[in-house]
């Protein structure tokens, strides 16, 4: 029996499904089930097969079981069950996300559980990208737990005989009559509260943000002693009875071929099974199987091993023409011409004409790779028309998307498992290597479990862009620019879905690129044309990484050219503050305008806390600041350098300030901050993929370096703003100032200015 | 054939003596906790101990500790239980969580030789161990911790 609200505009649903139809083992008849999902139906197999970790040990879900959207139940002993139905990757979500719902059901945190959602459309979004999480759910996870709250309040107001009013829920877990003693444990209320009828939104009342007992306050991992005891909760952990082991010898360069292969040594390698062939995919790449040769063994290392054996003839194909020197030469060349318009305010060529003081750079930012510390990994069963796939994936419905794509099955028989993922950092939004077990299953009739070595996901990845910029204003006789126009070349993540993409799409030029934030009369900013060699893919901020460096780092070389202090300029660069038209939509512009004052405030705060100016510039000390709004999320970066005369660059601080409206879990939102800080090093500092004929150059850490303890900030310190804003991006905005701030601060400390990165190309290490 | 002892118990193991440590913990033990992060050696999130002193098992073959004690993740303590496990929950080090076991072994082994280590000691021993997610300002304060803890 299920009742259920849909809404008329699609929107997400409260549902309160009797737990009979779905719900066995784990809820007793009795318990309360809500669940809120759009237009969601009822609710299917969950946590059956699921992968161990995830599932609270206390459980055991039957198959039949519930698909919620964002789910919640209370068992008949007081256990509060929350599904977190986004991912896990040090983000927080499976903390802060339950805590919402927690916050407005008055529920003790400690008798909560949180379950791993699978993939599911009827979640809605579950691509845990786009530093989404808390403010795209914040609401409904609110509703969700004040529906429940009060489905509360009228179960012990209808058990006592008393009217609704004189019932609380109060202090936690419990509702308390007024007018007596009596108290009633969720738990006791659980089989009334589900026969209440779902109450009218405009019936819930939502707490005030001073009422709220978890939402802003600090936490712990909910997840941490797990993880700190290693318990297996990774997809690289996953291990399924009969499970045979894959490493895949993958084409060097995108859209190579095999020609023939002889894996005569492969086969005498202990523990090798078999090779299978994997097909090469049909163009554009997606998030096909890059094709290649699979090694089927008993274990890792024995397929590791039969694949070191392989002999392969590749047949290269057109991508082998890729070279990382002479195709950065071509981008550049590029931006020196005119090219696409984005957008336009005023007449910038009309003030350029004019004449006066022009100042112009030009800015250069290398291929990136994700580097996760867990390599891509997929398990697949394949059984008939069902495939089961364990993975850490950051997209479990494109798990089952293209799983069922490549093997013509119906989507809705691809189940998929969420793991922990060890990092994503957007590489495990694309779900090539779970479709390669899925391959590999139902080739081989057994569970198989690709694994990538470091080597793999080096060499092929979907990297982030290299990009050329090219940026020039004329000043006037204060320094502050009159006119400016910017153009940023780079092959798009378009390519990866369109062949003949070659232009970047609206989304990476809303990446900090078709409007500065800058108080400029005339402005244009542009796009040029580039073609893809290897596949593109989304990396932890995207193009804000560089279209942040070449922006704050032109602002710095306008503020030194007008004999000024950067942070000053900086803010006179800003204005005292408005809100500015950034070509959001329109529901994105309405719910978050973008207000200078906000970012100003932000650049002020850091500022202040870095005792900005308190200390002389040069002699290899500097500090260097930057500021940028991404993911709806304002952020100011002020980094301190010390550079000594072989150019070793130590951070000994960064100070950064945030404005991300609402925080779900402030702690959290601090980590994100300080991993942002060593993300940026990392980028910063070493960060190269080159290719040459098409070959990705790097292959594991000891080329593609990425910051350690001793090279990372030291001390890297949040400041985050107190706000009622509505929430915003907080896994993303800590990376995009970083770059251009250390940047600043070397110049500051050294008179050396950074226009491409790496430092590693600059002298500096 | 090789004979070892992990986590008190004594193993054999008759496949390749060249199969790297990390992947018989792995996957024919099913011991998890030891991470592959690399295979070289370069990112120490295989790191487990050897007769108490951390060592890379993914650069370490079979052969190579016949005889030894290898001690896990899961061999310190039933439940994170540990007192570098507790101060790690303490001040909530892991994001991802991936490397952390590593982590952990790596600052046990730091904290058997140095009780009390200084910001370079610390340096010094745990550069080895790579965290993508960025978290080493959080591990120097939990190792400081669990050393406090430990008088």
């Amino acid at each position: 029996m299920i009742t259920l609200e849909k809404s008329s505009e699609d929107k997400i649903a409260i549902v309160n499904v009797t737990r009979r139809s779905f719900l066995q083992g784990a809820l007793s008849a009795s318990a309360f089930v809500l669940c809120v999902g759009k237009s969601s139906l009822f609710a299917r197999a969950a946590a059956n097969g699921a992968h161990p970790a995830t599932t609270p040990a206390t459980l055991s879900i039957d198959a039949t079981a519930f698909h919620p959207g964002v789910f919640l139940g209370i068992q008949p002993d007081g256990t509060v069950l929350i599904v977190a139905h986004r991912t896990e990757m040090g983000n927080g979500v499976r903390t802060s996300l339950p805590r919402i719902i927690a916050d407005e059901l008055d529920a003790d945190w400690s008798r909560v559980e949180v379950i791993q959602g699978d993939g599911d459309e009827r979640y809605g979004s579950q691509d845990t990208d786009g530093s989404h999480s808390v403010r795209e759910f914040f609401d409904t996870l609110r509703e969700a737990g004040a529906t429940a709250r009060l489905m509360l309040i009228r179960a012990a107001a209808q058990q006592w005989g008393v009217p609704e009013a004189q019932c609380v829920g109060d202090p936690v877990h419990v509702v308390s009559h007024k007018g007596s003693n009596r108290t009633l444990g969720y738990g006791e209320l659980a089989a009334l509260a589900a026969k209440q009828p779902l109450p009218k939104k405009e019936e819930l009342k939502l707490k005030s943000p001073s009422e709220w007992r978890y939402i802003g306050k600090p936490a712990p991992g909910y997840d941490v002693t797990d993880v700190c005891a290693g318990k297996p909760l990774f997809g690289m952990d996953v291990r399924v009875d009969g499970m045979l082991y894959a490493a895949i010898a993958h084409p060097p360069v995108l859209g190579g071929k095999v020609k023939s292969v002889d894996d005569s040594a492969t086969l005498k390698v202990k523990g090798v099974k078999q090779t299978i062939p994997i097909d090469p995919f049909t163009p554009p790449h997606q998030f096909q199987p890059l094709g290649g040769i699979a090694v089927v063994a008993d274990n890792t290392w024995s397929a590791f091993k039969g694949r070191d054996q392989l002999k392969i003839a590749w047949d290269n194909g057109a991508h082998a023409v890729y070279n990382s020197s002479d195709y950065k030469k071509q981008l550049q060349e590029t931006a020196r011409q005119p090219g696409k318009a984005v957008h336009t305010i005023g007449d910038p060529d009309a003030e350029f004409s004019k004449g006066g003081k022009v100042i112009e750079a030009e800015y250069y930012a290398p291929h990136l790779a994700h580097a996760s510390m867990e390599p891509p990994v997929a398990v697949a069963d394949v059984k008939g028309e069902k495939v089961t796939v364990w993975s850490p994936t950051q997209n479990p419905q494109g798990v089952q998307e293209e799983v069922a794509k490549k093997l013509g099955l119906k989507k809705e028989n691809v189940t998929c498992h969420v793991t922990f993922l060890g990092g994503g950092f957007g590489r495990k939004s694309k779900p090539d290597y779970a479709v390669e077990a899925a391959v590999l299953s139902q080739k081989t009739g057994k569970p198989v479990k690709v694994v990538w070595s470091r080597e793999d996901d080096i060499k092929f990845d979907y990297f982030h862009s290299v990009a050329a910029m090219y940026i020039k204003a004329t000043v006037d006789d204060k320094g502050l620019p009159k006119a400016w126009l910017q153009r940023s070349v780079f092959p798009s993540i378009s390519s990866t879905f369109d062949k003949d993409a070659v232009y970047g799409s609206d989304g990476e030029m809303s990446l900090g690129w078709n409007v500065i934030p800058f108080d400029v009369p005339n402005f244009r900013s542009e796009n040029g044309k580039a073609v893809n060699h290897v596949r593109i893919g989304w990396l932890r901020s995207v193009a804000n990484i560089y279209h942040a460096f070449a922006v704050q780092t032109f602002a710095n070389e306008l503020a030194y050219a007008a004999g000024r202090d950067p942070y000053d300029y900086l803010l006179a660069l800003i204005g005292p503050g408005h809100t500015i038209d950034i070509k959001q939509p329109p529901d994105v512009a309405a719910k978050y305008p973008y207000d200078t004052t906000r970012l100003r405030h932000v650049a002020e705060l850091a500022a202040n806390k870095a005792n900005w100016g308190k200390r002389k510039s040069g002699n290899g000390w500097g500090m260097g600041i930057a500021v940028h709004r991404s993911f709806l999320t304002y952020v100011a970066s002020v980094v301190e350098v010390e550079v000594d005369k072989s150019g070793a660059v130590r951070i000994p601080n960064v100070y950064t300030a945030v404005d991300a409206g609402i925080v779900a879990n402030p702690d959290m939102v601090r980590s994100q901050f300080q991993g942002a800080a060593v993300f940026g090093t990392s980028l910063a500092r070493t960060g190269e993929i080159t290719a040459t004929n098409g070959v990705i150059d790097q292959s594991n850490f000891h080329d593609y370096a990425v910051a350690r303890m001793n090279d990372a900030p030291v001390n890297v310190d949040v400041e985050i703003v107190e706000s009622t804003a509505p929430p915003a991006g907080v896994g993303e905005p800590g990376v995009p100032p970083f770059a251009p701030a250390l940047c600043n601060a070397i110049y500051a400390a050294t008179g050396k200015r950074v226009r491409e990165l790496p430092l590693t190309r600059n002298g500096f290490a | 054939m090789v004979h070892l002892k992990v986590n008190g118990s004594a193993q054999t193991f008759d496949g390749d003596p060249e199969m790297p440590l990390l992947w018989y913990l792995r996957d024919i033990l099913g011991l998890t906790g030891t991470k592959y992060g690399c295979g070289m050696g370069l990112c120490g999130a295989c790191t487990v101990l050897e007769n108490g002193k951390a060592i890379r098992s993914c650069a370490t073959q079979l052969k190579q500790v016949e005889a030894h004690e290898i001690t896990t993740i899961e061999g310190i303590s039933a439940h994170g239980s540990h007192t570098v496990q507790k101060a790690w929950a303490e001040v909530n080090v892991p994001q991802c969580g991936y490397c952390q076991t590593g982590q952990i072994m790596q600052a046990i082994s730091l904290l058997s030789t140095k009780p009390h280590p200084r910001d370079a000691d610390i340096d010094d021993e745990m550069s080895g161990n790579i965290c993508r997610c960025g978290t080493y300002q959080r591990i120097r304060a939990a190792i400081k911790l669990a050393a406090k803890e430990r008088v």
